[in-house]
């Protein structure tokens, strides 16, 4: 199956791929400094990887929120409503 | 009006009511038949005009309003009532295609109506259609689920009810469906509304989705994901639209939603957590109300009903290959059905709106139309909940289905292998139309409502924002990726509330109000029975010894006398001759004496 030997080589090749992977999320950020922000909304957008920072934290944010809100007592045993 | 018009979801009943009558190998032509002419009379519609209007008593009832809004609405319905029923080809029983069909039609019969009468009627259809979906799964606790999904939603109907008979009674005979005064609500407004977002799953009224999509069967949810919270945006964008409390609503939704997917372990659930989070924009984007807003809404669920119908049918065909659907018992499989993955995967960058997949030019125009009315908040919480969306859907359900560590028991790993074609069709329909919608923005644009909103999405500085938030977003969830590990517990939500309330009530009313009754019972016994007893014995005793004394004393002095008289009877003919004359020759004494 194709599918299964593409995913296999980079699997097999997954330090330069993670490397590769840095190397465009920094790009990324360089790019945007370069971004025409006429259509930016307010002005906070304006600093440069504004939103690579927004995306980042609010990924940490959703992940450490949710976590710390199951374990408060929500995520319980899975035949809690069997009688 | 001279047009020849025929409701669609007139096709979808009377080929409910066929189905049974055609054997052999006919049935699987006309199961792709009946959605397919659903979907031709839908395309070749009039675009505009009023249909069907039919006198009943004192009403006139109109099935068929035929406008921009909702002939987008009908065209995606029964476009995915074709995509569903081609999935669900392999099923051979008949009832299951009915319920489907019978559900689509519901929901087709509520976008075209232009009442709130044929309103009712249609959206109860919907409820009483598709509870069957879930039924038919089979397994113990699906007849419940499906009870508890029913009872919401005649809940709500009955809300929706009030609502309208309200309104009714406010303006002197007034049924029309039709944009709602939301500047100066009254009552019947909000009751109007609460009816609509409990089908649009609003918390706290959401908690039946999860619920029953998860439990119902494999082809059941993907047409259950796609209609009823569809239907119900389709209402609020018509009556309720700039109803300002649905925008901080359609937040609240988006995040909510957000959060329990990250807890969830359930494939499926956690598909069903994101339709809330995903209709929670579509709710925002009718609280917003501008044109550009409606139409981000009504484009939004175009796209959502497609890539959520190819994520749970993406999901539901691990479910069928393998049976399991936790996160706790998969893993691994890209090995065994990797055609199901690549499906999943666009699905899910299509939800996360990733450029040339088709949320990218839905989900930013309603983030777009909050930016330009400067709610501010609202768009930039939407944002957040975008990067969750990416977090889970596009990352979490592919990873730990088909990467991450293989959880699967040896059973689960040599069942495991890519649908039948069927299915894998169906997918491969709906993966297209994700990508098409994504690349080539005119075909979905050109069908909205409002004509006259330009909206270009591919610009550099969107681009470079979205991508800045998804891959660092992908950053995060690599760095934290043990904490996002599934744990084999269910997450407990406001369906709790009803769930252990009842549970509660059947306590109550096993326990105090059943003590309540054997005390009753009890002191009955003692203060009633005993007295009772009592003065029935005396009567009793009474009867015996007085009123039987007299009775028994006239019947004892008549049998002493017959007695006597039996002792003068000796039954031979002479003595009674004998006493006879001489009681007459005494008698003739005793007259000729006198």
């Amino acid at each position: 199956m194709n599918i299964v030997k593409l995913i296999d080589f980079f699997r097999d090749r997954l330090p330069t791929v993670i490397k590769f992977c840095y190397g465009v999320l920094a790009l990324l950020v360089v790019i945007d400094i370069f971004v025409d922000k006429e259509h930016a909304h307010t002005a906070i957008e304006h600093l440069p990887g504004f939103w690579s920072v927004f995306g980042f934290i609010a990924c940490a944010l959703i992940i450490i929120i949710s976590k710390w809100y199951g374990h408060l007592g929500i995520m319980t045993r899975e035949d809690y409503y069997d009688e | 009006m001279n047009d020849f018009w025929l409701h669609p979801a007139l096709i979808l009943i009377i080929g409910s009511f066929l189905l049974p009558l055609i054997k052999g190998p006919a049935k699987k032509t006309f199961l792709l038949l009946v959605p397919i002419l659903a979907f031709l009379d839908v395309f070749m519609m009039p675009k505009e005009g009023i249909f069907g209007v039919v006198q009943f008593m004192d009403w006139q009832l109109t099935f068929g309003r035929v406008d921009g809004l909702s002939l987008v609405f009908a065209y995606i319905m029964t476009l995915m009532c074709c995509i569903g029923t081609l999935y669900g080809l392999h099923v051979e029983e008949d009832a299951q295609h009915i319920a489907a069909w019978l559900y689509v039609a519901g929901s087709l019969g509520v976008i075209f109506c232009g009442d709130y009468l044929v309103l009712f009627l249609f959206w109860e259809l919907m409820a009483f259609a598709s509870v069957f979906l879930v039924w038919f799964r089979r397994r113990p606790e699906s007849l419940a689920t499906g009870y508890r999904y029913l009872l919401v939603h005649a809940f709500g109907g009955i809300i929706l009810l009030a609502g309208f008979v309200l309104r009714y009674q406010a303006t002197g005979g007034d049924l029309s469906f039709g944009h709602l005064d939301v500047e100066s609500p009254a009552l019947y407004t909000y009751l109007i509304m609460i009816g609509f977002i409990l089908n649009a799953a609003v918390p706290p009224l959401h908690a039946w989705l999860p619920d029953a999509y998860g439990e119902a069967t494999v082809t059941g949810a993907v047409f259950m994901c796609a209609f009823t919270t569809k239907t119900a945006i389709y209402t609020l964008a018509r009556a309720c639209a700039g109803m300002d409390i649905l925008v901080p609503l359609g937040v609240c939704m988006a995040l909510y939603g957000v959060v329990y997917a990250v807890l969830e372990n359930d494939s499926r659930r956690l598909l069903a957590y994101h339709i809330i989070s995903q209709v929670g924009y579509m709710v925002a984007g009718c609280g917003i109300g501008t044109a550009m807003a409606i139409n981000g809404a009504v484009a939004h669920a175009f796209a959502h009903i497609l890539y959520k119908g190819l994520l749970f049918m993406g999901c539901g065909s691990v479910l069928h290959m393998t049976g399991k659907s936790k996160f706790t018992e998969l893993g691994g499989l890209y090995k065994k059905m990797p055609r199901t993955f690549v499906f999943t995967l666009i699905g899910g960058l299509s939800i996360s709106a990733f450029p040339l997949f088709s949320g990218f030019v839905s989900k930013s125009m309603i983030v777009a139309a909050a930016f330009s009315e400067h709610i501010l908040w609202a768009a930039f919480l939407l944002t957040l909940a975008s990067a969750g969306t990416f977090l889970h859907t596009g990352l979490k359900v592919p990873y730990f289905i088909w990467f991450g560590k293989n959880n699967c028991s040896q059973e689960t790993w040599d069942k495991a292998a890519d649908p039948p074609w069927n299915m894998q069709a169906a997918m491969g329909i709906a993966a297209f139309l994700c990508i098409f919608i994504g690349c080539y923005t005119p075909y979905l644009y050109n069908m909205l409502p409002n004509k006259e909103v330009v909206y270009h999405p591919y610009t550099a500085y969107h681009l470079s924002e979205s991508m800045q938030i998804l891959l660092f977003t992908a950053f995060g969830f690599f760095l934290l990726i043990k904490k996002l590990a599934p744990e084999p517990k269910i997450s407990i939500d406001l369906d709790w509330f009803y769930r252990m309330g009842a549970r509660k009530f059947m306590w109550l009313v096993r326990k105090p109000i059943q003590t309540i009754d054997n005390a009753w019972g009890e002191g009955y016994k003692v203060m009633g029975l005993t007295p009772l007893m009592t003065v029935s014995r005396f009567w009793s005793w009474f009867d015996w010894h007085a009123i039987d004394g007299v009775v028994d004393g006239i019947a004892r002095s008549v049998r002493s006398v017959g007695g006597s008289v039996r002792r003068l009877q000796s039954g031979q003919v002479q003595y009674n001759l004998y006493y006879a004359v001489s009681f007459v020759a005494l008698m003739l004494v005793a007259y000729v004496l006198c």
